[in-house]
């Protein structure tokens, strides 16, 4: 049965101002055009500089459902492919990841590529003469994503050619990117750690919404925050406080200090919480680094760079990066209710190993598919994606600190238990699941 | 089933067979839940390493499943009995089938012991029950007459896959 392809109207009235259809979670068709629309029409992240360093080297991911792979050329340009044979659509690398030297060779009948994408060759070429094949789609090679911006060292690209360009689409909320980058003395992330992979039955829009939810951590995560807070109680006197209790710890923060932080509101779906603190303000200090961050900008802007504690920062629509731990999270999407939440670690160049170490710490305890934190989200998830199935009532509910007047506001910070971003979310789902529909 | 090694060794130098006994108590333990006597297993500064990596050989600068020390160890097991533990409830069951343990190293001069156990490990809780393969090495020494484990290693033969939760032990 088909009751949103082609109907606006019908998409449209899944999103109201203080509540959203259940079928934005629940229906495969929803997700289907989701999968043409939303991903296409957004610029997706599809992964960093840093793994695919030298010419030739690859990666393969999803924009949505679809998969493709990025590849480093010979002229030091990353392009974007979709990995998929232009001749009978075999998935063109065996690994995620590799280097293929100077040309893509599919394993089915041969047909190879530049890493540009262009055809190569092709084995007994003649049997081609005269069947018009240059005026054929194969002819031209695996498929680019056209458009693909490198943003510095994150890569994004955009499948449709419509759609808002990059810096329209981002606009401000770039600036948590170039926070999270300014905290290496030398400006420059990498990929380092090993990518954490954990599988969620539910809609990938849960994860996303979770991302800036404040009124959940004190209440869920009481079952691990919460013994962490009370098996540290009994710690004698004077004992050290560790690293995982310094990570844990501040999950069960108020209601109170969650609504301090603040949440600051960009277009576009984009958004960030902790304005002014946030739950990784109080780290404690990791030897020599401030002096190396001081010896590169200066001590003033070192400290602007490092004051600067946004907790998560959500980009429409499938990412969300912590600058001050250097991690991003990547929700993709499998089906309405399967989504693959792949967490990647950075390290910052040139600062100490301890800020490394830290992170993939952080990584384990809160997002490995064996951490207790995350086993109390996945719960809720599995949970919410059940309940909708409910007819009791079709609607789930947005509406703390609503006003009326908010979507026309941009670039605003407001009380940080506010549900404005999920709001904001889905008016850019609706806005980019429409357009040029 | 011998529950010798719950009880002091017979000699200063364990046997293999009482290294052997300790290791099938362990798992033992885990599959009745008695995680407390469980937790009485590890040395105070031990750690339990589940590497993400195949062939891993760093848990500081490379990301795990978990290596997490006693306190943290103690936590899980802390919060398995929380009454607000929404995750475990209802709770997850496991069962162990190990290979018999096979001792790969005996240093007495430096008091320490490895085992090397095959096993396979299967998680269940409502509808889902999810097997796991897995070999576990037990790093072990010998404290006030009796065997403790030092670090227990558990590399899972399908490490880097997306797993949903794995909410006990292995
Ligand atoms: S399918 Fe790729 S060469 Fe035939
Ligand atoms: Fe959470």
């Amino acid at each position: 049965m088909t009751r949103y392809a082609g109907n606006v109207a019908a998409i449209r009235a899944l999103v109201r101002d203080q509540e959203v259809h259940r079928d934005v979670y629940v229906s495969e068709e929803v997700f289907q055009l989701e999968m043409e629309h939303v991903f296409p029409n957004s610029w997706v992240y599809v992964g960093h500089d840093s793994q695919v360093p030298n010419a030739g080297d690859y990666f393969g991911t999803t924009i949505g459902t679809q998969p493709v792979l990025l590849v480093r050329h010979t002229d030091g340009k990353v392009h974007v492919l979709h990995n998929r044979c232009p001749h009978k659509g075999t998935r063109i690398t065996s690994e995620t990841c590799g280097n293929t030297g100077k040309f893509f060779r599919c394993p089915y009948h041969a047909w190879s590529f530049k890493t540009d994408g262009s055809l190569l060759a092709i084995p007994l070429k003649k049997g081609y003469e005269n069947t018009g094949f240059e005026q054929s789609h194969a002819a031209t090679g695996m498929a680019p994503v056209r458009h693909v911006r490198n943003y510095r060292g994150f890569l994004f690209a955009k499948i449709n050619d419509g759609g808002l360009d990059f810096e329209d689409f981002f606009g401000e909320s770039l600036s948590s990117f170039d926070n999270m980058i300014d905290r290496s003395p030398v400006g420059q992330l990498k990929v380092a750690g090993g990518v954490l992979r954990y599988m969620h039955n539910c809609n990938w829009k849960m994860l996303v919404e979770n991302q800036t939810d404040t009124c959940h951590p004190m209440v869920a995560h009481e079952s691990s925050a919460g013994t962490v807070v009370e098996v540290w109680k009994k710690a004698p006197p004077g004992t050290k406080k560790p690293m995982a209790v310094e990570i844990i710890a501040p999950f069960m923060s108020s209601y109170e200090f969650f609504e301090n932080m603040g949440i600051r509101i960009w277009d576009n779906g984009h958004g960030h919480t902790g304005v002014h603190h946030s739950i990784h303000s109080d780290y404690s200090a990791v030897p020599g680094y401030f002096e190396k961050m001081k010896a590169a900008y200066g001590e003033e802007r070192a400290k602007a760079i490092l004051d600067e504690n946004r907790h998560n920062t959500v980009y429409f629509p499938n990412i969300m990066i912590k600058g001050p731990i250097q991690l991003l999270r990547h929700f993709k999407p499998i089906a309405a209710n399967k989504t693959l939440v792949e967490s990647w670690t950075f390290q910052l160049v040139d600062a100490p190993d301890m800020l490394l170490e830290r992170t993939l710490m952080y990584n384990r305890l809160i997002n490995a598919p064996t951490s207790i934190v995350g086993h109390d989200d996945l719960e809720m998830y599995e949970r919410a994606q059940e309940g909708l199935h409910s007819n009791g009532n079709e609607w789930v509910n947005l509406q703390r600190l609503y006003s009326p007047d908010e979507a026309e506001q941009t670039n605003v910070a407001v009380n940080g238990t506010s549900e404005w971003p999920m709001r904001h979310q889905f008016r850019a789902w609706s806005k980019f699941m429409t357009m040029g529909m | 089933m011998s529950m010798l090694a719950d009880a002091p060794l017979k000699s200063a130098v364990p046997t293999d067979q009482e290294l052997i006994d300790f290791v099938v108590r362990e798992a033992r333990l885990i599959d009745q839940q008695r995680f407390d006597e469980w937790l009485d297993m590890y040395a105070d500064d031990a750690f339990y390493w589940m590497p993400l990596e195949w062939n891993q050989t760093d848990p500081r600068l490379t990301c795990s499943l978990m290596y997490e020390d006693k306190l943290l160890l103690s936590i899980r097991v802390e919060r398995l009995k929380g009454a607000r533990t929404f995750s475990q409830k209802p709770k997850s069951r496991c069962h162990h089938v190990l290979q018999t343990p096979q001792v790969d190293s005996r240093n007495t001069a430096a008091n320490s012991y490895v085992t090397w156990t095959a096993m396979h490990y299967v998680e269940t809780r409502l509808e889902e029950q999810t097997l796991y393969a897995a070999w576990a090495t037990h790093h072990m020494s010998v404290e006030d007459g009796r065997l403790k484990i030092n670090l227990k290693r558990v590399d899972v033969i399908n490490c880097d896959a997306a797993f949903g939760n794995i909410q006990l032990f292995m």
